[in-house]
């Protein structure tokens, strides 16, 4: 049995969030009914022209920014030529031969993986987005609302090697252009879409083999299970004597399988050429330097300055910037007053645990928020109440979504301090387990543990546990 | 009061003063214009519809901005025709063909605002080569239009409509389009002035696109002060126009009558190209164009021998050009979401595709579309477009070898008169052939100017044609304007518009 590579490039399409579209003064956003967010240009109607649009333009250099690409100074825009019904020009608009960005790199840990590695991007370039149609049995609906919506895409080198490797670089590409303030990522709404290109080959064969496009799979465990089926797909059809068709498929979730879609044979002739009613973009190195300067910071240096300001382990810093909203409420904790490393345990711990629980953990959902936390973390620093205690208190605010104030004088959960009320409660210990009271004063220390129990018990935890342990100490 | 008839078979300069005077109101006109263009068109067919209501309203309001003593607005008042592939909202725009037969306009062209703006009323929308793709004025799905001179006979296209309204004296002056010579060549062969500006001087924005990189919008009229006037209402930055210049642009009237009034041809050097009268030119285009020639040198012109060497590539390259920019340009005409859709059942999405297409679009047209895709297609790209596009950056090059010697170009527009319908319409490339002189200026993105220089032995009218450095319009205007004032012979209207217009 001949042992195979796996070659895996990915194109990433990621809507840019400029107001409005591409090329027009359309508003550009998801979500609202058919057909209402289309104009003269973004319809393709007679005598319509593109006109770009700068805020794209920015949006685009920066994500080339962020990823360690070369900005040219030049570039064109070209007419990409097809006819289908979300297309209404019947050409795209997009960048062929001389694109916005060149080159640049993402380094990823893949899981399971003993070192980084740094995976090559290609390019990256503007184009516009087509329509969205929706197929039913008799008929084909149009919604041309995401018509002319402005789009990079980022293409890599096919430098991947696993699935888990591909899973890896789109989670960190994903990361990044949140991060930049790029794109919102959100891969129901299809505003991030990947498409797979899979090969495979003998193992120190440099030529690389036949490949298919894996396309339309909105999920990065699905790309995941998909480019995995297809590797064993290909090797299967390969060993059995077979040849790889050069093809694009989709993913059946249900199935669990890769299906043809079309022939990439048949592929179109783009018949690309450059468009004659854009002028080449050109950029001079002050917008691109005034572009780099305002970038907002990325997951490495918050990943670095997190370590240094708030002195955090590298694994907490690494799980808290792993996710931009998630490091944004960190922050605001803290702001809020509570201590570093106290809110970086109860979000990594308390919090992430609860949101985990939802189809998909979104802490901008979180029904407790930074400032919430703050005070709860701050009321256990002053002794109002206790730790334990905290944790009752914070599984009633993520479900009532109130202040930690009003669930604790509600339910009377402040701490006691006051000796006198400790002592009563001792004592009526010290008189009920008799057996554990001789122990310790025989020398049985874990017997005092025993107790301080049983007084939580009988406190129902109100007590302040030190204070416990004292008093009960004195008197016995 | 004066006579509005009169007044529309007279020059530009006594129409615009006769409205700032108020002898004629605009609603005269216009209601005479409409009157003209209804009457003439069952002989013509120069237009596809009228627009009454419109006009009327604007009529109404330049009236009332006319009771104002000036200075006005040069075209303030003065009915207009808009060639139907210039989207007017709410009429149909169907540049000609099956395919938009029924398209009506959601939004105005730039040109149609800039026209409302200046308080032109417009009158109807102009019969048109479909898709403004060719020079006679036959390939039109509304039908033919006729030369108000000999209405057995073409009056040139794609701007043919627009070209005999104008003749015809229905209206004093009409927007047409010219990617190759549509509006220069129409005008030659039916005795008026027409301009195509400067490529950028004028948006595109609401104009259906033919050849992007080539097509400019501009006014055909019975005088180059009427076009001056036209020019005005229309050119300047639009924001909607990426490729639109914001150069600012003269007040092309006030300066066409200074440079006139001034006698600014004085010591111009006026560039005739050698390779401009080789065979193929009509004989007594030739001497008309020589005349012509002559009479720039009384103006005080001095004419200078120049070459233009590369002119005989224009012709291949314009058609490789202009084909391959269609074919993406007309790929939105497909059934789907406007226009004609085939109502033939369909098995699939693609025989929709075809059938549409094929219904909806005439014979020239699928000709272009199909000669661009070729010139575009992978394997064929480099030979075809991206050669095309080299030897044009030549052709602009000669020209500006050419205006180094010389201030204006001259030579005739066209290779022949007016000649007959069915003549040249079985041969696709005898008709290209009518635009030799005028496709190298739409290559290079020059201004480009045709006037009535003298009329045939069968009175048909010889244009000649003058080509200026980029965005010197003014120039052109101006020698249009001083050649008519020494020659207001060619400026006669036809029997045609003498009569009434029908």
């Amino acid at each position: 049995m001949a042992a195979w590579e796996a070659v895996i490039g990915l194109e990433v399409h990621a809507q840019l969030l400029s107001r409005t579209k591409a090329f027009c003064h359309v508003e550009n956003v998801f979500g609202v009914s058919e057909n209402t967010r289309v104009g003269p240009v973004s319809g393709g109607l007679p005598g319509a022209l593109p006109v770009l649009n700068g805020k794209a333009v920015e949006l685009a250099v920066r994500a080339g920014l962020a990823l360690g690409c070369r900005i040219n100074r030049r570039s064109l825009f070209a007419r990409k030529n097809y006819f289908y019904p979300d297309l209404p020009k019947g050409y795209q608009i997009s960048q062929f031969d001389q694109p916005l960005c060149s080159g640049g790199e993402i380094t990823i840990e893949a899981e399971g993986a003993s070192a980084p590695k740094r995976v090559r991007l290609e390019r990256i370039h503007m184009e516009e987005d087509a329509g969205k149609s929706t197929h039913f049995a008799q008929s084909t609906l149009v919604n041309l609302n995401r018509s002319g919506v402005p789009l990079v895409e980022i293409v890599s080198m096919p430098d991947m090697r696993t699935p888990q490797e591909a899973s890896a670089y789109l989670r960190k590409l994903h990361a990044i252009l949140l991060y930049a303030e790029v794109c919102d990522g959100n891969l129901e709404e299809g505003n991030f879409r990947c498409d797979a290109n899979v090969s495979v080959r003998p193992l120190g064969e440099s030529k690389l083999g036949t490949r298919t496009e894996l396309k339309n799979i909105n999920s990065f465990k699905f790309i995941e299970k998909a480019i995995e089926y297809e590797i064993a797909r290909q090797v299967a059809l390969i060993e059995g004597g077979g040849k790889v068709a050069q093809e694009t498929r989709g993913w059946d979730s249900a199935a669990g399988k890769t299906y043809s879609m079309r022939s990439k044979e048949e592929a179109h002739d783009y018949r690309y050429f450059p468009d004659p009613d854009l002028p080449p973009l050109l950029l001079e190195a002050e917008y691109i330097e005034r572009i780099r300067k305002e970038m907002p910071e990325l997951p490495e240096s918050k990943r670095a300055r997190f370590v240094a300001n708030y002195a955090l382990s590298e694994y907490d810093a690494q799980v808290l910037t792993s996710d931009k909203a998630l490091a944004a409420y960190f922050e605001a904790c803290v702001q809020a007053g509570a201590h570093a490393k106290q809110a970086a345990n109860w979000i990594q711990s308390e919090l992430l645990r609860e949101l985990k629980k939802m189809e998909v953990a979104d802490i901008r959902q979180s029904p407790v928020s930074a400032e919430q936390l703050a005070k709860l973390i701050n009321l256990i620093e002053d002794g109002t109440i206790s730790g334990k205690i905290a944790k009752e208190v914070f599984q009633e605010m993520y479900a009532t979504r109130q202040d930690p104030e009003p669930i604790i004088k509600e339910r009377g959960l402040v701490q006691v301090s006051d000796s006198a009320a400790i002592e009563q409660w001792v004592d009526e210990v010290i008189a009920e387990h008799p057996g554990p009271v001789a122990d310790y004063r025989a020398g049985k220390q874990q017997a005092l543990g025993y107790l301080v129990g049983q007084v939580m018990k009988l406190c129902q935890g109100k007590a302040k546990p030190a204070l416990v342990s004292e008093i009960l100490r004195k008197k016995l | 009061m004066a006579d509005a008839s009169q007044l529309l078979n007279g020059s530009f300069e006594d129409l615009r003063r006769a409205l700032d005077n108020g002898t004629v109101s605009s609603e005269t006109l216009t209601r005479e214009a409409l009157r003209r263009g209804k009457a003439g068109n069952a002989d013509l067919n120069a237009y596809i519809s009228f627009t009454d209501e419109l006009a009327l309203g604007q009529a109404r309001e330049a009236d009332e901005r006319l009771k104002t003593k000036g200075p006005h607005a040069p075209l303030l008042g003065v009915p207009i025709g808009v060639k139907d592939m210039i989207l007017c909202q709410g009429y149909r725009a169907t540049a000609a063909s099956r395919m938009l037969e029924n398209f009506v306009a959601p939004y105005d062209a730039t040109v149609v605002k800039g026209l409302k703006l200046a308080g032109a009323p417009i009158v109807g929308k102009l019969n048109l080569d479909e898709f403004a793709m060719g020079s006679s004025n036959e390939n039109s799905a509304m039908g033919p239009v006729r030369n108000p001179w000999d209405l057995s006979r073409v009056p040139g296209g794609s701007s043919g409509g627009s070209a005999a309204a104008v003749a015809a004296r229905a209206v004093p002056v009409a927007l047409g389009t010219d990617t190759g010579g549509s509006i220069r060549q129409p005008a030659a062969l039916t005795g008026i002035t027409g301009i195509k500006p400067t490529y950028g001087r004028v948006s595109r924005y609401g104009v259906v696109a033919f050849a992007s990189s080539l097509d400019q919008v501009g006014p055909m009229g019975v005088d180059a002060l009427a076009c001056a006037a036209a020019l005005e209402a229309i050119a300047g930055h639009d924001a909607h126009d990426a490729t639109s210049s914001t150069r600012p642009h003269p007040k092309f009237y006030q300066e066409t009558l200074a440079f006139r009034d001034a006698h600014k041809l004085k010591g111009l050097r006026v560039g005739v190209p050698k390779n401009y009268f080789g065979a193929g030119l009509n004989g007594e285009v030739e001497a008309a164009v020589r005349a012509a020639l002559a009479t720039l040198e009384q103006a005080g012109a001095r004419l200078v021998d120049i070459e233009l060497p590369l002119n005989d590539y224009a012709l291949p390259v314009y058609y490789l050009i202009a084909t391959s920019e269609a074919s993406s340009n007309l790929a939105r005409y497909d059934g789907i979401h406007y226009g004609y859709r085939s109502q033939h059942p369909c098995r699939d999405l693609h025989e929709l595709y075809a059938r549409s297409r094929a219904e909806g679009f005439g014979e020239e047209v699928r000709l272009r579309i199909l000669t661009g895709t070729y010139a575009l297609s992978s394997g064929y790209y480099d030979a075809y477009f991206r050669k095309a596009a080299q030897v044009r950056a030549l052709i602009k090059q000669d020209y500006e070898k050419a205006f180094a010697q010389c201030d204006l170009i001259a030579g005739p527009t066209a290779p022949s008169t007016a000649f007959k319908l069915g003549e040249k319409s079985s041969d696709p490339l005898t008709m290209y052939l009518s635009d030799v002189y005028t496709l190298a200026t739409n290559l290079a993105g020059l201004p480009g100017l045709s006037l009535n220089c003298a009329f045939d032995a069968n009175k048909l009218p010889i244009g000649l044609q003058l080509q200026a450095p980029w965005w010197e319009e003014t120039r052109l205007l101006g020698a249009a304007a001083i050649f008519q004032k020494l020659r207001p012979d060619t400026l006669a209207p036809p029997p045609f518009a003498q009569k009434g217009g029908g």
